[in-house]
């Protein structure tokens, strides 16, 4: 069971108090009319889902309600980095 | 010699029993006697039972091999009925008054075996029942009657279960030496530290070894140890507790059992008088959830058995088994012990049945010259000592009646000579030791293979833990207890407090053996490896030669499957079962990976082992569960009129979490009758409604507008104050994911509305957007569900009621429209009330602070009292609704719906600054499918059909499959007011269908038909939700 | 092939069981082969099955890089059944279901199918609507099905608490008779014994690491073992399908998360159908050698450890406690976790990629080993004809731009 380090809570929490919400950095289409059925599809539906390294997005839903970026292992399940929404060391 | 009459083979001292304290037992029936301190298991080797279950493919009689959790045999039922517990170890099963056992001697095919049994090889199920169909079936019935252990309760668990979350600076699994020398020095640096043991007792190897520490008992020393960490403060000591998981970030849970040395049932917690406490359940089980921050695995090792023939008779042993009923239980199971051994260690079994004044057939060493201390002390105490030999058979029927033995190759592999037969009723064996490196796997380290210890060893750690003491692969006591100080010092200054250095003194080991004594322990030379004793016939022709002995796999069955091509160890596992039993192969496994390494020609590091999986051993599934059964399960939630609603008699109807009246039918009326005068009430008079469960989220900011505009299809920039507007919110591939109706409170605060079940749902989607996407906006959510109660007052005469009780608001048409909301108060408290209408009547819902629910609800149905106002449920709201064709999100909408699907195209607002969320799947190829299902009304041709919920539609009669599905029917219902039934249905492109006969076939055969109407049944202009 | 009977058991009982053959060779790479079919599991050998059976294309490796069978095929709950809503899934399952039929027969190898039946609970009003739902839609589409009352329900499963009192109370439940479980190792082992009867190459402990692309089609796959080259790659990898796609620089609309499962010791026969729950969500069976078989939820999110979780499984046994009362005093004895790859609409992926002789079988999810034989056959037919088996086409991977998704999530009950 993860235990995550929440960045505004500043502790560590249990993985049962947070919310999983996916890859993170995917930002929404600025156009999306402008994008053709195929750039669309794979904003919506197509995923890195890498055996390694991945950024994600979690949510402290039992805490703070706040959301941040986790860079984990999804092999080792290990958390190299927690970081605030809007950067991306 | 004096025995006790009831118990044969008890020594008349000796033993940690106490012999003043006898408790009498059942086994199958027959009435017996143990001591306080007995296991199941010591108890009945005291008795005299040899034969304690039987084999689970070959129904051969079985008797107890070991002394712990390695037991493959001793699986007992402990009970009757609904408390009682199948598949215990009785080598882990303590003792009580009155315990009544039953072995599953049923199990087997023992009616087949004897002359079919060379009809079972492993994995003969795959190669026949195949034709003709159905033989399986036939089978597989037999098959499972065979198969399987205890038969489970047959009722609910009269007992409850606990869980503890612990946090801890070290954990150390496992209290034998090294485990108590690591909490030692962890506790003494400081560390807050969780030290837990399976069995009873601290002290492990401690409780039963004959060596002196300190010039004292073993034993005195470990309770010495056990003292003195109990009196730190910040050490818990957790006995009968096993460490079975180890998971992710140093994660580990541990199982203890509170009263199963006590009886069948947790004995109540006594009430007080005194404090009027009533009698309390005691938890039975407890589960500890820890998270550690380091971790000390000191949990042992388990003795292999040796494969030899018919090696599975009952009085067949493990030599440290022997030891521990002899030393630890007063028990000497037998009269002429054969040792056979490939260890110097296992030496102490003949020496402690000397001790016990039996007599020793022989020690059979495969080793060619054994010489060690223990050797000689053997010699010395007149025990013959056969080298260069193997046990290659047992002899018996019920019970061992003696041994076959014979010289061996220098590798153990091949005979070198004849056999001759040896006397004797019991045979220890030693195949060496099997570190416990469960918890270390489980924790992700891989395990390596050792040729010097002939064992799998921990591999490098991958979370923050170390393995000490037997764990790792340490024999020597004095090297234990020095790791294991060591461990704890270690773990202790990388978890909190601490230099590192054991502060720890060694204590002084001495031995005494009957001719010689030694100021250490006696040094042991070198073991040598021997997994499957040799025999005159090749394997897949001799006797019976058992590796996994709960499971019935034989040494033949592994070669067979290595000819066969499963040469991963994890295909020899699967076919043969090897390893799948209770005992997870804790005898078998490596005697079986061995056995396959030969016959593939590898090395046993190459074949590797099996992976380990949680739990160390079997775990309670109510422990695993906890108290979150019943009506803990789920919590409920009610609204603040649930009281009322239960006086009522209201028939309950679970939405989300919630608790929601149905209907409240009247003594003696159907629910069909309930809900036709719930729905005419609203329709004529007045209904009110507990809406209270109805998402609500209080939004605020300067951009809470541009928020709500991007959140909903439609648009919210100006929508006026105190007025409503119904909302679509979509996914982003464009389907429906919920609705409700926003009202704009102030400039910059917005309420919506979401639907019951998709409340948590919708939060938590708002805040994913405002938070990642859109920082920038200033706009804060907060849901406000709880903080409300909500009455609907729904009906012609909604005014007139809540004229009586409401001050401050104008409540006539022209001051307070449809789709609007004003502040005032109702019966004297501060309401918010909102003029809009799901049944489609005038509506007023009146929402109030929840602590003042009830008041407000019961001021109302005073109010209207004299209209005859009537309570209506969900079901009546649901029919109100579907009379006026409004469609619920979840019920009319399955998660694939778009919004013109609904006909809902009206609420979206295309072209919007920004858009909104989902937009643009809205032009997607597939969403623009003329043949998509489009929502109608459905009117079945005989009025009095209510066509089912959830009835597909046909064109035609024709059901042969593939029949042509044209849609579902979503709502069916009985409309009092139409006296008609009427549906909401989807149909592919519906719209264009109007006036059609469409058929919905009924699993009896039956259809009914309809005409597919437009889906607003009642009052089309709307002209009632306006007056 | 030498043949399984019991005549041919009795047979090698006189001699002892020395004699059996093997049941597959380990050959030594060739250099190329007409179809490389990357995953040793029951989907990649049923489909080199049906390609050499089928089609006569025997030029077929099944590359693994582990053991036969040691995926999802070995680490699934086993449970069949055809029962699903939407037309397109349940035309597939269905065609699988039929396939399961004569499995032992056709592969000589018994898998012990065991059409015991299959039960969907519903505990709530719009389950029960649901359930009317599939129910309906599965006899239009031939598919056995029938609504049962929860006293009807009890009848069969004596220990369910079907008391209206509980939390969510049983109402009702779908049946598919024809529905029940497999034995799971013994599907991986019978297609494997058979497929390399017919000549097709089974490489284990070779793993993939790179797939060779020159202009634009694939060629080939770089192994442990040296380059193997292929007229055709045909990836059937379950979890680790993202890995594989990654290599040919693709992207799949599929996120891998461990989904958990776990066994009680084995218990004398205590349930005889296959129970599933979504709103108290579990599904269990009992296992011939006695064992409950249960499966859980899938972790919440993506990962690729094969480990037991504790809370998911904490959550699955408060779920078999308050459905089976009885089983409370009961012990879990093995918990694990399988790698599932999961599409948007719980619907898999059947055919063809962007890149060139590149063919994907993944998104099966939850549903992967039920389907085995029905995914071998319809991918061996697109993999032999280069064109999507009629049953495939609607999964391709065009709907996940087109739109057209099968959604299976919402109304099918659980989806395992």
């Amino acid at each position: 069971m993860l235990q995550i380090h929440c960045p505004y809570c500043q502790g560590l929490r249990s993985e049962e108090e947070f919310a999983y919400g996916g890859e993170a950095h995917i930002r929404r289409p600025a156009d999306p009319g402008a994008l053709t059925d195929q750039a669309w599809g794979e904003y919506l539906h197509f995923r890195k889902n890498p055996r390694g390294l991945h950024r994600e997005l979690w949510q402290h839903a039992a805490g703070c309600r706040r959301y941040f970026n986790v860079l984990r292992d999804t092999v080792s399940y290990e958390i190299l980095k927690v970081y605030p929404i809007g950067e991306k060391p | 010699m004096a025995v006790s009459p009831s118990q044969p083979w008890r020594l008349a001292v000796g033993g940690r029993i106490d012999r003043t304290k006898p408790l009498r037992f059942t086994f199958d029936g027959r009435s017996l006697q143990g001591f306080a301190g007995d296991t199941l298991a010591s108890a009945l080797l005291a008795n005299g039972v040899d034969v304690v279950g039987r084999s689970f493919k070959y129904g051969r009689p079985r008797g107890i091999v070991g002394q712990g959790a390695e037991e493959p045999n001793a699986i007992v039922r402990l009970g009757t009925g609904a408390a009682s517990v199948p598949n215990l170890r009785a080598t882990q099963v303590q003792l009580y008054e009155g315990l009544a056992a039953h072995s599953n001697a049923k199990g087997g095919f023992k009616r087949y075996a004897g002359a079919a049994a060379g009809l079972l090889p492993a994995g003969f199920y795959y190669k026949t029942f195949m034709a003709p169909k159905g033989l399986w079936m036939f089978w597989e019935r037999r098959l499972r009657h065979a198969a399987g252990f205890g038969e489970a309760p047959d009722g609910p668990d009269p007992d409850c279960y606990d869980k503890l979350n612990q946090h801890c600076d070290v954990l150390v699994a496992g209290g034998g030496p090294a485990g108590l020398a690591a909490a030692l020095t962890a506790g003494r640096a400081g560390a807050r530290v969780i030290l837990a043991d399976e069995r009873a007792e601290f002290g492990g190897s401690l409780l039963a070894s004959k060596l002196r520490l300190n010039g004292g008992a073993a034993a005195d020393w470990a309770a010495q140890a056990v003292a003195e960490l109990g009196a730190l403060g910040e050490v818990t000591l957790l006995r009968r507790s096993t460490v079975f998981g180890y998971y992710d970030h140093n994660f580990l849970t541990i199982l203890e059992r509170r009263t199963d040395h006590l009886g069948l049932v947790a004995a109540p917690q006594e009430g007080d008088p005194a404090t009027g406490a009533a009698p309390m359940k005691k938890a039975r089980q407890r589960l500890h959830r820890v998270r550690a921050k380091q971790v000390v695995l000191a949990t042992g090792a388990l003795e292999r058995p040796l494969v030899f023939a018919n090696n599975d008779l009952p009085g067949v042993m493990l030599a440290s088994a022997l030891s521990t009923y002899v030393n630890g239980y007063g028990v000497a199971p037998g009269r002429r012990l054969l040792l056979c051994t490939a260890n110097d260690h296992a030496y102490h079994a003949a020496l402690d049945w000397r001790r016990a004044g039996r007599e020793v057939a022989a020690v059979v060493d495969v080793r060619p010259n054994p010489q060690g201390a223990l050797v000689k002390e053997a010699l010395a105490s007149g025990i013959e000592v056969i080298g260069g030999h193997g046990l290659i058979e047992a002899l018996g029927g019920r019970r061992v009646q003696g041994a076959l033995i014979a010289p061996l190759d220098a590798a153990g592999l091949r005979l070198a000579g004849p056999g001759q037969r040896m006397d004797c009723d019991l045979i220890a064996c030693s195949g060496g030791w099997s570190p416990a490196i469960h918890l270390s796997s489980q924790a992700g380290a891989k395990p390596h293979w050792s040729p010097d210890a002939s064992a799998f060893l921990p591999g490098t750690p991958r979370q923050a833990n170390r393995s000490v003491g037997a764990a790792a692969g340490t024999w020597a006591l004095a090297d234990c207890l020095r790791d294991g100080a060591q461990a704890g010092a270690e773990a202790a200054a990388l978890a909190c407090c601490g230099d590192g250095l054991p502060p720890f003194q060694e204590p002084r080991i001495a031995w005494r053996g009957t001719a010689s004594a030694l100021a250490n322990e006696p040094p042991e030379e070198p073991q040598q490896a021997l997994f499957l004793a040799p025999h005159p016939k090749p394997v897949s022709r001799a006797p019976k030669q058992f590796v996994d002995l709960q499971l019935d796999v034989t040494a033949a069955d592994i070669e067979l499957a290595a000819r066969e091509g499963y040469e991963s160890v994890e295909h020899v596992k699967r076919y043969t079962a090897l390893g799948f039993g209770t005992d997870q192969g804790k005898l078998g496994n490596v005697n079986g990976v061995a056995i396959l390494a030969r016959a593939l020609g590898q090395d046993i590091g190459a074949t590797g082992t099996t992976v380990f999986r949680p739990p160390y051993t079997p775990v309670t599934f109510g422990a695993i569960a906890g108290r979150e059964q019943g009506e803990l399960l789920d919590p409920e939630r009610r609204t603040a009129m649930h009281g009322w609603h239960e006086a009522q008699g209201a028939a309950w109807e679970n939405v989300g979490r919630w608790k929601r009246p149905w209907h409240y039918p009247k003594p003696g009326e159907t629910m069909r009758q309930a809900v036709d005068r719930e729905c005419l009430a609203v329709r004529n008079g007045v209904g009110i409604l507990d809406a209270s469960t109805l998402g609500k989220i209080d939004i605020q900011g300067p951009d809470a507008a541009v928020f709500l505009d991007r959140i909903y299809t439609g648009g919210f920039l100006k929508l006026g104050l105190g007025r409503c507007r119904y909302g679509l919110m979509l996914k982003e591939n464009g389907t429906i994911f919920d609705d409700g109706v926003t009202a704009r409170l102030a400039e910059r605060r917005y309420l919506l509305h979401t639907t019951t079940g998709n409340a948590e749902a919708v939060f938590a989607w708002l805040e994913l957007w405002r938070q990642t996407e859109w920082p920038e906006l200033q706009v804060y959510c907060t849901s406000v569900t709880d903080h409300w109660a909500t009455a609907a007052l729904a009906g012609p005469r909604a005014r007139a009621v809540l004229q009586k009780v409401c001050r401050g608001i104008d409540l006539s048409a022209t001051a307070f429209p449809f789709m609007a909301v004003r502040c005032g108060q109702v019966a004297g408290v501060p309401a918010r009330v909102l003029r809009i209408s799901f049944s489609g009547e005038l509506s007023f819902e009146v929402n109030v602070p929840a602590h003042q629910g009830q008041r407000v609800w019961d001021a109302l149905l005073e109010a209207g009292a004299e209209c005859g106002i009537t309570p209506y449920g969900t079901e009546a709201m649901h029919v109100l609704r579907a009379e006026k064709g409004f469609i619920i999100v979840g019920q009319d909408t399955d998660g694939s719906m778009t919004p013109d699907d609904m006909g809902l195209g009206w609420a979206v607002r295309p072209n919007k600054v920004f858009g909104f969320l989902g937009d643009r799947s809205l032009s997607l190829a597939d969403h623009q499918r003329e043949d998509r299902l489009q929502l109608v009304g459905l009117k079945p041709l005989d009025a009095r059909s209510v066509i089912p919920e959830g009835a597909q539609i046909l064109s035609t009669t024709d059901v042969r499959p593939p029949a042509a599905m044209q849609g579902h029917v979503t709502s069916s219902y009985f409309s009092a007011v139409l006296n008609r039934s009427i549906a909401l249905a989807m149909l592919k492109g519906g719209r264009r269908r109007m006036g059609e006969t469409v058929h919905c076939p009924l699993t009896g055969g039956q259809f009914i038909a309809a005409q597919v109407v437009n889906p607003v049944f009642y009052d089309p202009d709307g002209e009632r939700q306006r007056a | 092939m030498r043949k399984y009977s019991l005549l041919t058991l009795f047979k090698h009982a006189r001699e002892h069981h020395e004699r059996w053959p093997r049941m597959w060779r380990s050959p030594a790479p060739k250099a190329a082969y007409e179809v490389v079919i990357v995953g040793g599991g029951g989907h990649g050998l049923a489909t080199a099955y049906y390609l050499a059976k089928r089609h006569g294309v025997t030029s077929v490796a099944v590359v693994e890089k582990g053991w036969l069978g040691g995926g999802n095929t070995g680490r699934n709950t086993t449970i069949v059944r055809s029962n699903y809503l939407r037309d397109d899934a349940a035309h597939l399952y269905e065609f699988a279901l039929k396939l399961w039929e004569n499995l032992s027969r056709e592969l000589n190898f018994n898998v012990m199918f065991s059409p015991r039946g299959v039960l969907s609970l519903g505990h709530s009003l719009q389950e029960m609507r649901d359930i009317e739902r599939r129910v309906h839609a599965n006899r239009l589409n031939g598919i056995d099905g029938e609504m049962l009352t929860a006293r009807e329900v009890q009848a069969k499963v004596p220990l369910l608490n079907c008391s209206p009192e509980a939390r969510y109370p049983v109402l009702g439940a779908s049946w598919q008779p024809r529905g029940g479980v497999a034995r799971h190792d013994a599907v991986a082992w019978g297609y494997a014994r058979a497929a390399d009867a017919l000549g097709v190459d089974l490489l284990q402990h070779t793993e993939v690491r790179g797939i060779r692309i020159e202009n634009g089609a694939a060629v080939g796959v770089e192994t442990n073992r040296g380059f193997i080259g292929a007229g055709k790659v045909a990836c059937a990898v379950a979890g680790h399908s993202g890995v594989l796609a990654a290599m040919a620089g693709l992207r799949l609309p599929i996120e891998s998360r461990p989904l958990q499962a776990l066994v009680s010791e084995p218990l004398k026969p205590c349930l005889d159908t296959v129970v599933m729950s979504n709103a108290v969500h579990c599904y269990i069976s009992q296992s011939d050698k006695g064992d409950l078989v249960i499966g859980a939820g899938a972790d919440s999110y993506n990962g690729y450890g094969q480990r037991g979780s504790l809370p998911v499984v904490e959550h699955a046994l408060q779920a078999v406690c308050e459905l089976f009362p009885a089983f409370s005093r009961v012990r879990m004895n093995r918990q694990w976790g399988g790698i599932v790859d999961v599409c948007p609409d719980a619907c898999p992926i059947i055919g063809k990629t962007p890149v060139d002789g590149l063919y994907f079988n993944c998104g099966w999810g939850t549903g992967g080993f039920k389907a085995t034989p029905g995914s071998g056959a319809v991918f061996a037919d697109t993999l032999a004809h280069d064109r999507p088996h009629p049953l495939a086409a609607p999964f391709s991977l065009n709907r996940f731009h087109s739109g057209a998704l099968i959604d299976e999530h919402g109304a099918a009950g659980v989806a395992h």
